[in-house]
Protein backbone atom coordinates (compact mmCIF):
# COMPACT_ATOMS: atom_id res chain seq x y z
CA UNK A 1 0.00 0.00 0.00
CA UNK A 2 1.22 3.49 -0.75
CA UNK A 3 -0.44 6.77 0.32
CA UNK A 4 0.43 9.88 -2.20
CA UNK A 5 -0.26 13.63 -2.14
CA UNK A 6 -2.55 14.84 -5.13
CA UNK A 7 -2.07 18.66 -4.07
CA UNK A 8 -2.82 20.12 -0.74
CA UNK A 9 -6.46 18.69 0.00
CA UNK A 10 -6.73 15.02 -1.94
CA UNK A 11 -4.38 11.71 -0.48
CA UNK A 12 -4.50 9.01 -2.90
CA UNK A 13 -4.53 5.78 -1.58
CA UNK A 14 -3.09 2.88 -3.38
CA UNK A 15 -4.39 -0.24 -2.40
CA UNK A 16 -2.80 -2.41 -4.77
CA UNK A 17 -0.22 -1.76 -7.92
CA UNK A 18 -1.83 -3.94 -10.40
CA UNK A 19 -5.70 -4.18 -11.62
CA UNK A 20 -6.05 -6.70 -14.30
CA UNK A 21 -3.97 -9.68 -13.05
CA UNK A 22 -6.82 -9.65 -10.17
CA UNK A 23 -9.76 -8.12 -10.75
CA UNK A 24 -11.72 -9.34 -7.87
CA UNK A 25 -9.10 -9.65 -5.12
CA UNK A 26 -8.39 -6.15 -5.85
CA UNK A 27 -11.74 -4.79 -6.35
CA UNK A 28 -12.67 -6.36 -2.69
CA UNK A 29 -9.69 -4.84 -1.35
CA UNK A 30 -10.22 -1.80 -2.45
CA UNK A 31 -14.12 -1.51 -1.82
CA UNK A 32 -13.26 -2.88 2.19
CA UNK A 33 -10.88 0.22 2.42
CA UNK A 34 -13.50 2.69 0.89
CA UNK A 35 -16.19 1.32 3.39
CA UNK A 36 -13.57 1.57 6.36
CA UNK A 37 -12.24 5.16 5.85
CA UNK A 38 -16.12 5.98 5.14
CA UNK A 39 -17.13 4.43 8.85
CA UNK A 40 -13.81 5.84 10.27
CA UNK A 41 -15.10 9.28 9.28
CA UNK A 42 -12.10 11.51 10.17
CA UNK A 43 -12.46 14.77 11.40
CA UNK A 44 -11.95 17.14 8.16
CA UNK A 45 -12.30 14.31 5.36
CA UNK A 46 -15.09 15.39 2.79
CA UNK A 47 -15.17 12.62 0.75
CA UNK A 48 -13.72 9.90 -0.73
CA UNK A 49 -13.69 7.82 -4.00
CA UNK A 50 -12.66 4.38 -5.26
CA UNK A 51 -11.37 3.80 -8.55
CA UNK A 52 -9.62 0.35 -9.75
CA UNK A 53 -6.75 0.20 -7.37
CA UNK A 54 -7.23 3.16 -5.33
CA UNK A 55 -9.35 5.24 -3.20
CA UNK A 56 -8.73 9.04 -3.01
CA UNK A 57 -8.94 10.71 0.20
CA UNK A 58 -10.36 14.62 -0.42
CA UNK A 59 -10.11 16.40 2.66
CA UNK A 60 -10.39 20.36 4.29
CA UNK A 61 -6.69 21.11 5.04
CA UNK A 62 -8.16 23.59 7.74
CA UNK A 63 -10.68 21.26 9.28
CA UNK A 64 -7.31 18.49 9.85
CA UNK A 65 -5.30 21.05 11.01
CA UNK A 66 -7.99 21.91 13.56
CA UNK A 67 -8.34 18.51 14.24
CA UNK A 68 -5.10 17.54 14.61
CA UNK A 69 -3.81 20.02 17.00
CA UNK A 70 -0.25 20.26 15.32
CA UNK A 71 -1.09 22.39 12.08
CA UNK A 72 2.24 22.35 11.31
CA UNK A 73 2.11 18.14 11.00
CA UNK A 74 -1.85 17.81 9.98
CA UNK A 75 -0.40 16.43 6.50
CA UNK A 76 1.18 13.67 8.41
CA UNK A 77 -1.33 13.13 11.22
CA UNK A 78 -3.61 12.56 8.25
CA UNK A 79 -1.67 10.12 6.60
CA UNK A 80 -0.67 8.21 9.54
CA UNK A 81 -4.90 7.70 10.28
CA UNK A 82 -5.18 6.62 7.01
CA UNK A 83 -2.91 4.01 7.16
CA UNK A 84 -4.43 2.58 10.18
CA UNK A 85 -7.68 2.20 9.29
CA UNK A 86 -6.04 0.62 5.93
CA UNK A 87 -3.64 -1.75 7.75
CA UNK A 88 -6.66 -2.69 9.88
CA UNK A 89 -9.52 -3.13 7.29
CA UNK A 90 -6.68 -5.38 5.43
CA UNK A 91 -6.18 -7.42 8.79
CA UNK A 92 -10.12 -8.18 9.03
CA UNK A 93 -10.08 -8.50 5.51
CA UNK A 94 -8.20 -11.72 5.94
CA UNK A 95 -10.14 -13.09 8.18
CA UNK A 96 -13.59 -12.70 6.13
CA UNK A 97 -12.61 -13.02 2.70
CA UNK A 98 -14.84 -16.01 2.41
CA UNK A 99 -17.50 -13.96 3.28
CA UNK A 100 -17.86 -11.50 1.12
CA UNK A 101 -18.62 -11.35 -3.00
CA UNK A 102 -22.02 -13.02 -2.18
CA UNK A 103 -24.23 -10.37 -4.02
CA UNK A 104 -27.01 -10.37 -6.56
CA UNK A 105 -26.48 -9.40 -9.99
CA UNK A 106 -28.37 -6.31 -11.20
CA UNK A 107 -29.56 -7.25 -14.46
CA UNK A 108 -29.50 -5.32 -17.24
CA UNK A 109 -31.89 -5.41 -20.15
CA UNK A 110 -30.27 -4.81 -23.92
CA UNK A 111 -31.03 -4.70 -27.33
CA UNK A 112 -28.48 -5.31 -29.71
CA UNK A 113 -30.90 -4.58 -33.05
CA UNK A 114 -28.50 -3.16 -35.99
CA UNK A 115 -30.25 0.55 -34.95
CA UNK A 116 -28.83 0.43 -31.34
CA UNK A 117 -25.17 -1.67 -32.92
CA UNK A 118 -23.71 0.76 -35.09
CA UNK A 119 -20.17 -1.00 -34.29
CA UNK A 120 -21.44 -4.33 -33.89
CA UNK A 121 -19.78 -5.57 -37.48
CA UNK A 122 -16.68 -4.07 -36.20
CA UNK A 123 -16.46 -5.91 -33.10
CA UNK A 124 -17.47 -9.26 -34.93
CA UNK A 125 -14.53 -8.15 -37.57
CA UNK A 126 -12.05 -7.80 -35.07
CA UNK A 127 -12.78 -10.73 -32.84
CA UNK A 128 -13.26 -12.99 -36.15
CA UNK A 129 -16.59 -14.55 -35.38
CA UNK A 130 -20.03 -13.17 -36.23
CA UNK A 131 -22.24 -10.98 -34.50
CA UNK A 132 -24.69 -13.25 -33.03
CA UNK A 133 -21.56 -14.48 -31.59
CA UNK A 134 -20.65 -11.69 -30.11
CA UNK A 135 -23.77 -11.23 -28.78
CA UNK A 136 -24.21 -14.03 -27.06
CA UNK A 137 -20.50 -13.73 -25.75
CA UNK A 138 -21.44 -10.26 -24.64
CA UNK A 139 -24.66 -10.91 -22.92
CA UNK A 140 -23.91 -14.40 -21.24
CA UNK A 141 -20.76 -13.16 -19.30
CA UNK A 142 -20.88 -11.79 -15.26
CA UNK A 143 -19.38 -8.46 -15.14
CA UNK A 144 -18.96 -6.34 -12.38
CA UNK A 145 -18.41 -2.63 -12.00
CA UNK A 146 -15.35 -1.77 -11.09
CA UNK A 147 -15.50 2.43 -11.30
CA UNK A 148 -17.86 4.70 -11.84
CA UNK A 149 -16.80 8.10 -13.73
CA UNK A 150 -16.21 9.49 -17.14
CA UNK A 151 -19.92 11.27 -16.72
CA UNK A 152 -21.98 10.82 -13.47
CA UNK A 153 -22.74 7.02 -13.59
CA UNK A 154 -21.02 5.55 -15.96
CA UNK A 155 -19.48 2.34 -15.12
CA UNK A 156 -16.52 0.82 -16.34
CA UNK A 157 -16.96 -2.95 -16.12
CA UNK A 158 -14.40 -5.97 -15.96
CA UNK A 159 -15.41 -9.17 -17.53
CA UNK A 160 -15.79 -8.63 -20.97
CA UNK A 161 -14.63 -12.17 -22.85
CA UNK A 162 -11.24 -11.58 -24.08
CA UNK A 163 -12.76 -12.29 -27.43
CA UNK A 164 -14.22 -9.50 -28.13
CA UNK A 165 -11.77 -7.29 -26.41
CA UNK A 166 -11.86 -4.05 -28.78
CA UNK A 167 -10.18 -1.34 -29.07
CA UNK A 168 -11.70 2.23 -28.87
CA UNK A 169 -12.47 3.60 -32.14
CA UNK A 170 -9.76 6.23 -33.92
CA UNK A 171 -12.74 8.58 -34.26
CA UNK A 172 -14.64 9.37 -30.83
CA UNK A 173 -17.98 10.24 -31.70
CA UNK A 174 -18.98 13.27 -30.83
CA UNK A 175 -22.79 12.25 -29.37
CA UNK A 176 -23.96 9.14 -27.85
CA UNK A 177 -27.23 8.52 -26.94
CA UNK A 178 -27.73 7.67 -23.08
CA UNK A 179 -28.18 3.58 -22.53
CA UNK A 180 -26.05 2.85 -25.36
CA UNK A 181 -23.93 -0.16 -24.41
CA UNK A 182 -20.39 -0.29 -25.95
CA UNK A 183 -17.06 -2.34 -25.60
CA UNK A 184 -13.52 0.07 -24.84
CA UNK A 185 -10.23 -2.41 -24.79
CA UNK A 186 -10.94 -4.78 -22.40
CA UNK A 187 -13.85 -3.51 -20.34
CA UNK A 188 -17.74 -2.66 -21.48
CA UNK A 189 -19.75 0.18 -20.47
CA UNK A 190 -23.24 1.89 -20.72
CA UNK A 191 -23.47 5.76 -21.20
CA UNK A 192 -25.80 6.98 -19.04
CA UNK A 193 -25.94 11.22 -20.75
CA UNK A 194 -25.52 12.04 -23.85
CA UNK A 195 -21.81 12.36 -24.06
CA UNK A 196 -18.75 12.24 -26.34
CA UNK A 197 -17.09 8.97 -26.50
CA UNK A 198 -14.78 6.57 -28.38
CA UNK A 199 -16.23 3.38 -27.17
CA UNK A 200 -17.78 1.03 -29.77
CA UNK A 201 -21.47 0.74 -29.57
CA UNK A 202 -23.22 -2.69 -29.61
CA UNK A 203 -26.00 -2.60 -28.04
CA UNK A 204 -28.60 -0.01 -25.85
CA UNK A 205 -30.74 -0.69 -22.69
CA UNK A 206 -33.90 1.84 -21.58
CA UNK A 207 -32.65 1.73 -17.62
CA UNK A 208 -32.18 5.12 -16.65
CA UNK A 209 -28.28 4.65 -15.27
CA UNK A 210 -27.87 8.57 -13.75
CA UNK A 211 -31.11 10.63 -11.93
CA UNK A 212 -30.32 13.11 -9.94
CA UNK A 213 -33.47 13.47 -8.53
CA UNK A 214 -32.85 9.80 -7.01
CA UNK A 215 -30.90 8.44 -3.83
CA UNK A 216 -28.20 7.24 -4.54
CA UNK A 217 -28.47 8.86 -8.18
CA UNK A 218 -27.20 6.00 -10.30
CA UNK A 219 -28.09 2.51 -11.09
CA UNK A 220 -24.76 0.95 -10.59
CA UNK A 221 -21.95 1.50 -8.16
CA UNK A 222 -18.36 0.27 -7.67
CA UNK A 223 -18.31 -3.27 -6.81
CA UNK A 224 -21.63 -4.12 -8.29
CA UNK A 225 -22.16 -7.35 -10.16
CA UNK A 226 -23.58 -7.25 -13.99
CA UNK A 227 -25.72 -9.58 -16.04
CA UNK A 228 -26.97 -8.59 -19.46
CA UNK A 229 -30.56 -9.83 -20.45
CA UNK A 230 -30.99 -10.15 -24.73
CA UNK A 231 -34.29 -7.72 -25.46
CA UNK A 232 -36.15 -7.63 -28.45
CA UNK A 233 -36.83 -4.05 -29.69
CA UNK A 234 -40.08 -4.26 -28.85
CA UNK A 235 -39.61 -4.90 -25.17
CA UNK A 236 -36.96 -2.01 -25.26
CA UNK A 237 -39.82 0.52 -26.56
CA UNK A 238 -42.26 -0.45 -23.41
CA UNK A 239 -39.76 -0.64 -21.39
CA UNK A 240 -38.45 2.46 -22.41
CA UNK A 241 -41.84 4.39 -21.57
CA UNK B 1 -34.36 39.06 -12.41
CA UNK B 2 -34.35 38.65 -15.50
CA UNK B 3 -31.78 38.01 -17.39
CA UNK B 4 -32.23 40.54 -20.65
CA UNK B 5 -29.13 39.40 -21.72
CA UNK B 6 -27.51 36.33 -20.87
CA UNK B 7 -23.96 36.73 -22.76
CA UNK B 8 -21.09 34.53 -23.83
CA UNK B 9 -21.83 31.85 -20.83
CA UNK B 10 -23.28 32.64 -17.57
CA UNK B 11 -24.91 29.79 -14.89
CA UNK B 12 -25.56 29.60 -11.44
CA UNK B 13 -22.91 28.26 -9.08
CA UNK B 14 -22.89 27.91 -5.35
CA UNK B 15 -19.49 26.52 -3.82
CA UNK B 16 -20.25 22.87 -5.30
CA UNK B 17 -21.12 19.47 -5.31
CA UNK B 18 -19.30 17.41 -2.43
CA UNK B 19 -20.43 13.97 -1.56
CA UNK B 20 -20.74 11.99 -4.83
CA UNK B 21 -17.63 11.87 -6.25
CA UNK B 22 -18.07 7.81 -5.86
CA UNK B 23 -20.36 8.01 -8.70
CA UNK B 24 -18.91 10.10 -10.89
CA UNK B 25 -20.28 13.33 -10.34
CA UNK B 26 -18.46 16.68 -10.16
CA UNK B 27 -17.52 19.19 -7.57
CA UNK B 28 -19.22 22.03 -10.22
CA UNK B 29 -19.21 24.85 -8.72
CA UNK B 30 -17.67 28.56 -8.90
CA UNK B 31 -14.12 28.03 -10.47
CA UNK B 32 -13.12 30.34 -7.72
CA UNK B 33 -14.99 29.55 -4.95
CA UNK B 34 -13.37 32.44 -2.54
CA UNK B 35 -14.24 35.16 -4.98
CA UNK B 36 -17.87 33.92 -4.59
CA UNK B 37 -17.77 33.89 -0.79
CA UNK B 38 -16.33 37.24 -0.51
CA UNK B 39 -19.13 38.42 -2.40
CA UNK B 40 -21.62 36.87 -0.40
CA UNK B 41 -19.98 37.99 2.35
CA UNK B 42 -20.23 41.42 1.26
CA UNK B 43 -24.05 41.03 0.64
CA UNK B 44 -24.79 39.80 3.77
CA UNK B 45 -25.38 36.29 2.46
CA UNK B 46 -24.42 32.78 3.97
CA UNK B 47 -21.21 32.57 2.17
CA UNK B 48 -22.23 29.02 0.51
CA UNK B 49 -25.06 30.83 -1.17
CA UNK B 50 -25.80 30.23 -4.86
CA UNK B 51 -24.50 32.79 -7.20
CA UNK B 52 -23.78 33.72 -11.21
CA UNK B 53 -20.69 33.18 -12.58
CA UNK B 54 -20.28 35.20 -15.56
CA UNK B 55 -18.16 34.14 -18.14
CA UNK B 56 -16.44 37.12 -20.41
CA UNK B 57 -18.94 39.05 -19.81
CA UNK B 58 -21.91 40.35 -21.78
CA UNK B 59 -24.77 39.72 -19.06
CA UNK B 60 -27.09 42.17 -18.57
CA UNK B 61 -30.12 42.25 -15.39
CA UNK B 62 -33.19 43.53 -14.61
CA UNK B 63 -33.82 43.46 -11.09
CA UNK B 64 -37.64 43.93 -9.75
CA UNK B 65 -36.98 44.21 -5.94
CA UNK B 66 -34.43 46.07 -3.87
CA UNK B 67 -31.20 43.73 -3.83
CA UNK B 68 -27.70 44.26 -2.40
CA UNK B 69 -24.93 43.32 -4.97
CA UNK B 70 -22.03 42.64 -5.11
CA UNK B 71 -19.33 40.64 -7.60
CA UNK B 72 -15.52 39.72 -7.56
CA UNK B 73 -12.87 38.64 -10.46
CA UNK B 74 -11.68 39.46 -13.49
CA UNK B 75 -11.02 43.23 -14.86
CA UNK B 76 -14.51 43.90 -15.77
CA UNK B 77 -16.90 46.85 -16.76
CA UNK B 78 -19.89 46.90 -14.60
CA UNK B 79 -22.55 49.10 -14.74
CA UNK B 80 -25.82 50.05 -12.91
CA UNK B 81 -27.39 52.18 -14.50
CA UNK B 82 -24.56 55.30 -15.10
CA UNK B 83 -22.54 54.15 -12.40
CA UNK B 84 -19.70 52.23 -12.38
CA UNK B 85 -19.65 49.06 -9.59
CA UNK B 86 -15.96 47.94 -8.76
CA UNK B 87 -15.11 44.66 -7.50
CA UNK B 88 -15.68 44.06 -4.09
CA UNK B 89 -17.59 46.79 -3.48
CA UNK B 90 -21.18 46.63 -2.10
CA UNK B 91 -24.32 48.49 -4.23
CA UNK B 92 -28.04 48.69 -3.20
CA UNK B 93 -30.18 48.32 -6.02
CA UNK B 94 -34.00 49.60 -6.67
CA UNK B 95 -36.82 47.60 -8.56
CA UNK B 96 -36.16 48.33 -12.09
CA UNK B 97 -32.67 48.96 -11.93
CA UNK B 98 -30.36 47.11 -14.63
CA UNK B 99 -27.00 45.88 -14.04
CA UNK B 100 -24.60 45.02 -16.70
CA UNK B 101 -20.88 43.09 -17.09
CA UNK B 102 -18.86 44.45 -20.33
CA UNK B 103 -15.97 42.09 -21.57
CA UNK B 104 -13.28 42.31 -18.87
CA UNK B 105 -9.71 43.75 -19.72
CA UNK B 106 -7.85 41.26 -18.04
CA UNK B 107 -9.25 37.64 -16.79
CA UNK B 108 -12.18 36.02 -17.89
CA UNK B 109 -14.65 35.34 -15.25
CA UNK B 110 -16.82 36.79 -12.34
CA UNK B 111 -18.99 36.06 -9.48
CA UNK B 112 -21.55 37.76 -8.71
CA UNK B 113 -23.89 37.47 -5.27
CA UNK B 114 -27.14 39.54 -4.82
CA UNK B 115 -28.57 39.10 -1.37
CA UNK B 116 -31.20 36.57 -0.88
CA UNK B 117 -29.20 34.46 -3.83
CA UNK B 118 -30.05 32.63 -6.60
CA UNK B 119 -33.06 30.46 -5.14
CA UNK B 120 -32.27 27.23 -7.50
CA UNK B 121 -33.49 24.08 -6.70
CA UNK B 122 -31.04 21.78 -4.44
CA UNK B 123 -29.91 18.98 -6.42
CA UNK B 124 -27.26 16.24 -5.05
CA UNK B 125 -26.49 19.14 -2.32
CA UNK B 126 -25.81 22.00 -4.30
CA UNK B 127 -26.90 24.26 -6.36
CA UNK B 128 -24.65 24.47 -8.18
CA UNK B 129 -25.20 23.60 -12.73
CA UNK B 130 -23.23 20.86 -13.94
CA UNK B 131 -22.95 22.03 -17.32
CA UNK B 132 -21.75 18.63 -18.53
CA UNK B 133 -24.09 16.65 -17.18
CA UNK B 134 -26.99 19.37 -17.30
CA UNK B 135 -28.64 19.13 -13.97
CA UNK B 136 -28.20 21.43 -11.25
CA UNK B 137 -28.48 25.18 -11.35
CA UNK B 138 -31.25 26.64 -13.47
CA UNK B 139 -32.81 24.04 -15.51
CA UNK B 140 -29.23 22.46 -15.62
CA UNK B 141 -28.08 25.09 -18.27
CA UNK B 142 -26.69 28.36 -19.05
CA UNK B 143 -28.68 31.00 -18.84
CA UNK B 144 -30.47 32.54 -21.79
CA UNK B 145 -31.67 35.91 -22.51
CA UNK B 146 -35.45 36.32 -20.77
CA UNK B 147 -34.84 33.44 -18.10
CA UNK B 148 -36.78 34.94 -14.83
CA UNK B 149 -34.41 34.11 -12.04
CA UNK B 150 -35.58 33.41 -8.53
CA UNK B 151 -33.89 34.67 -5.47
CA UNK B 152 -34.24 33.69 -2.15
CA UNK B 153 -35.76 36.22 0.26
CA UNK B 154 -33.81 39.36 1.41
CA UNK B 155 -31.88 38.27 4.46
CA UNK B 156 -34.08 40.68 7.01
CA UNK B 157 -36.24 41.74 4.83
CA UNK B 158 -39.67 41.15 7.33
CA UNK B 159 -38.69 41.07 11.12
CA UNK B 160 -35.53 42.65 10.84
CA UNK B 161 -36.74 45.52 8.20
CA UNK B 162 -35.32 48.79 10.75
CA UNK B 163 -31.95 47.08 10.75
CA UNK B 164 -31.68 46.48 7.25
CA UNK B 165 -32.63 50.65 7.11
CA UNK B 166 -29.43 51.52 9.40
CA UNK B 167 -26.72 49.88 7.80
CA UNK B 168 -24.14 52.38 6.20
CA UNK B 169 -25.01 51.54 2.35
CA UNK B 170 -27.45 54.74 1.58
CA UNK B 171 -30.30 53.48 -0.87
CA UNK B 172 -29.37 52.83 -4.46
CA UNK B 173 -25.58 54.00 -3.93
CA UNK B 174 -21.92 52.17 -4.12
CA UNK B 175 -20.22 51.52 -1.03
CA UNK B 176 -17.06 53.26 -1.02
CA UNK B 177 -14.95 50.45 1.18
CA UNK B 178 -14.15 47.26 -0.15
CA UNK B 179 -12.62 43.74 0.45
CA UNK B 180 -8.88 43.10 0.03
CA UNK B 181 -7.45 43.54 -3.52
CA UNK B 182 -6.37 39.91 -4.31
CA UNK B 183 -9.53 38.75 -3.23
CA UNK B 184 -11.98 40.35 -4.95
CA UNK B 185 -9.48 41.02 -8.41
CA UNK B 186 -7.75 37.73 -8.92
CA UNK B 187 -6.91 38.31 -12.84
CA UNK B 188 -3.42 38.88 -13.75
CA UNK B 189 -2.08 39.14 -17.80
CA UNK B 190 0.91 36.97 -17.44
CA UNK B 191 -0.19 34.49 -13.93
CA UNK B 192 2.34 32.37 -12.14
CA UNK B 193 0.50 29.47 -10.96
CA UNK B 194 2.03 27.64 -7.94
CA UNK B 195 2.48 23.42 -8.04
CA UNK B 196 2.87 20.99 -5.97
CA UNK B 197 4.55 17.76 -7.65
CA UNK B 198 1.88 15.19 -9.28
CA UNK B 199 1.58 11.80 -8.46
CA UNK B 200 3.47 10.91 -12.16
CA UNK B 201 5.97 13.92 -11.58
CA UNK B 202 9.00 10.81 -11.70
CA UNK B 203 7.74 9.63 -15.31
CA UNK B 204 9.29 12.68 -17.20
CA UNK B 205 12.08 13.12 -17.94
CA UNK B 206 14.71 15.87 -16.76
CA UNK B 207 14.51 18.65 -19.52
CA UNK B 208 10.33 18.13 -19.72
CA UNK B 209 10.36 18.83 -15.51
CA UNK B 210 12.97 21.87 -15.94
CA UNK B 211 10.65 23.13 -18.87
CA UNK B 212 7.86 23.01 -16.53
CA UNK B 213 8.59 25.61 -14.46
CA UNK B 214 11.36 27.51 -17.10
CA UNK B 215 8.97 27.85 -19.97
CA UNK B 216 5.90 30.22 -20.41
CA UNK B 217 2.74 28.19 -21.63
CA UNK B 218 -0.17 29.65 -24.18
CA UNK B 219 -4.06 29.42 -23.09
CA UNK B 220 -5.72 27.42 -25.86
CA UNK B 221 -8.96 28.56 -27.63
CA UNK B 222 -10.70 25.14 -26.73
CA UNK B 223 -10.44 25.92 -22.71
CA UNK B 224 -13.73 25.78 -20.51
CA UNK B 225 -14.51 24.89 -17.38
CA UNK B 226 -13.47 21.20 -17.11
CA UNK B 227 -9.85 22.36 -18.27
CA UNK B 228 -7.26 24.83 -19.78
CA UNK B 229 -5.73 23.44 -22.26
CA UNK B 230 -2.30 24.40 -22.54
CA UNK B 231 0.28 24.77 -25.60
CA UNK B 232 3.59 25.11 -25.13
CA UNK B 233 7.62 22.50 -25.40
CA UNK B 234 6.09 18.69 -25.15
CA UNK B 235 6.03 17.30 -22.49
CA UNK B 236 7.74 14.11 -22.53
CA UNK B 237 7.66 10.94 -20.57
CA UNK B 238 10.40 8.57 -19.70
CA UNK B 239 7.80 5.33 -19.66
CA UNK B 240 4.53 4.33 -21.91
CA UNK B 241 3.03 2.15 -18.80
CA UNK B 242 -0.46 2.35 -18.78
CA UNK B 243 -1.66 3.65 -16.07
CA UNK B 244 -4.74 3.06 -14.19
CA UNK B 245 -7.41 5.17 -14.16
CA UNK B 246 -7.34 7.20 -10.23
CA UNK B 247 -8.87 10.31 -9.01
CA UNK B 248 -8.14 13.51 -10.31
CA UNK B 249 -9.29 17.08 -8.70
CA UNK B 250 -9.63 20.74 -10.22
CA UNK B 251 -5.87 21.71 -10.10
CA UNK B 252 -4.64 18.45 -11.53
CA UNK B 253 -2.12 19.18 -14.56
CA UNK B 254 -2.38 15.81 -17.00
CA UNK B 255 -0.54 15.16 -20.00
CA UNK B 256 -1.99 13.98 -22.59
CA UNK B 257 0.00 11.42 -25.37
CA UNK B 258 0.39 15.33 -27.14
CA UNK B 259 2.68 16.14 -24.38
CA UNK B 260 0.48 19.51 -24.21
CA UNK B 261 -0.79 19.72 -20.67
CA UNK B 262 -4.68 19.95 -19.58
CA UNK B 263 -5.28 21.87 -16.07
CA UNK B 264 -8.31 20.78 -14.78
CA UNK B 265 -11.06 22.58 -12.78
CA UNK B 266 -14.18 22.33 -11.34
CA UNK B 267 -15.98 20.51 -14.07
CA UNK B 268 -13.32 18.18 -14.61
CA UNK B 269 -14.06 14.54 -14.39
CA UNK B 270 -13.35 12.28 -11.25
CA UNK B 271 -11.12 10.23 -12.66
CA UNK B 272 -8.61 9.89 -14.90
CA UNK B 273 -6.09 7.56 -16.67
CA UNK B 274 -3.18 10.57 -18.02
CA UNK B 275 -0.12 11.29 -15.99
CA UNK B 276 -0.26 13.68 -13.53
CA UNK B 277 2.94 16.14 -13.65
CA UNK B 278 1.80 18.63 -11.46
CA UNK B 279 -0.91 19.58 -8.87
CA UNK B 280 -2.06 23.78 -8.81
CA UNK B 281 -2.12 24.40 -4.92
CA UNK B 282 -5.91 25.58 -3.84
CA UNK B 283 -5.65 28.88 -3.32
CA UNK B 284 -3.89 29.31 -6.56
CA UNK B 285 -7.14 28.08 -8.31
CA UNK B 286 -8.93 31.27 -8.02
CA UNK B 287 -6.05 32.81 -10.85
CA UNK B 288 -6.21 29.68 -13.04
CA UNK B 289 -9.74 30.18 -13.39
CA UNK B 290 -9.04 33.80 -14.92
CA UNK B 291 -6.68 32.57 -17.45
CA UNK B 292 -8.17 33.09 -21.47
CA UNK B 293 -7.21 32.39 -25.20
CA UNK B 294 -3.65 33.70 -25.36
CA UNK B 295 -2.97 34.21 -21.82
CA UNK B 296 0.56 32.86 -20.99
CA UNK B 297 1.20 31.13 -17.90
CA UNK B 298 3.93 30.36 -15.28
CA UNK B 299 4.39 27.16 -13.31
CA UNK B 300 6.10 27.48 -10.36
CA UNK B 301 6.99 24.81 -8.07
CA UNK B 302 6.23 25.32 -3.86
CA UNK B 303 6.15 22.73 -1.12
CA UNK B 304 3.57 20.75 0.52
CA UNK B 305 4.42 22.26 3.98
CA UNK B 306 4.02 26.32 2.04
CA UNK B 307 0.80 25.18 0.47
CA UNK B 308 -1.07 24.30 3.51
CA UNK B 309 -0.23 27.24 5.42
CA UNK B 310 -0.75 29.42 2.48
CA UNK B 311 -4.59 28.03 2.79
CA UNK B 312 -4.68 28.28 6.66
CA UNK B 313 -3.75 31.79 6.22
CA UNK B 314 -5.79 32.52 3.55
CA UNK B 315 -9.24 30.80 5.80
CA UNK B 316 -7.76 32.76 8.76
CA UNK B 317 -7.77 35.94 6.87
CA UNK B 318 -11.35 35.22 5.78
CA UNK B 319 -12.27 34.37 9.04
CA UNK B 320 -11.36 38.28 10.05
CA UNK B 321 -12.95 39.73 7.37
CA UNK B 322 -16.28 37.98 8.02
CA UNK B 323 -15.99 39.39 12.03
CA UNK B 324 -15.25 43.02 10.56
CA UNK B 325 -18.18 42.48 7.94
CA UNK B 326 -20.46 41.53 11.18
CA UNK B 327 -19.04 44.29 13.51
CA UNK B 328 -19.96 46.87 10.77
CA UNK B 329 -23.81 45.48 10.13
CA UNK B 330 -24.36 46.13 14.10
Amino acid sequence: MEIVPLGDSVLIVRVREQFDDAPEETLNEVLHAFEQLRSAAIPGVIELAPAYTSVAVFFDPLQVAEASGQPDRAFDWLEERVRRVITAAADRGKRRRTKRNIQDAVEIPVCYDPEFAPDLDDVARHAQISREEVVDLHSAADYRAACIGFVPGFPFMAGLPKKIATPRRSNPRKEIPPGAVGIGGAQTGIYPLRSPGGWNLIGRTPLKLFNPTKDPPVLLRAGDRVRFRVITREEFESLNR
Amino acid sequence: MIVTRAGFLTSVQDLGRIGFREFGVSTSGALDPLALRVANLLVGNDERAAGLEITLGGLQLRFDDERIVAWCGGEFEVEIGSQSLPAGHVARLQAGDELKFRTPQIGCRGWLAISGGVDAPIVLGSRSTDLRANFGGFDGRALRDGDVIPLGPRPGSSASAEATADRPIPATTISSWTAPHDWVSPATPNPILRFLRGTDWTRFNASTLQHLTSELFTVSPDSDRMGVRLGGPELCRIDNVDLISEAVAPGTVQVPPSGQPILLLGDCQTIGGYPKIAQVITVDLGIAAQVRAGDRVRFSEVSLGDAHQLFLQRERSLERFRIGLSLRDQ
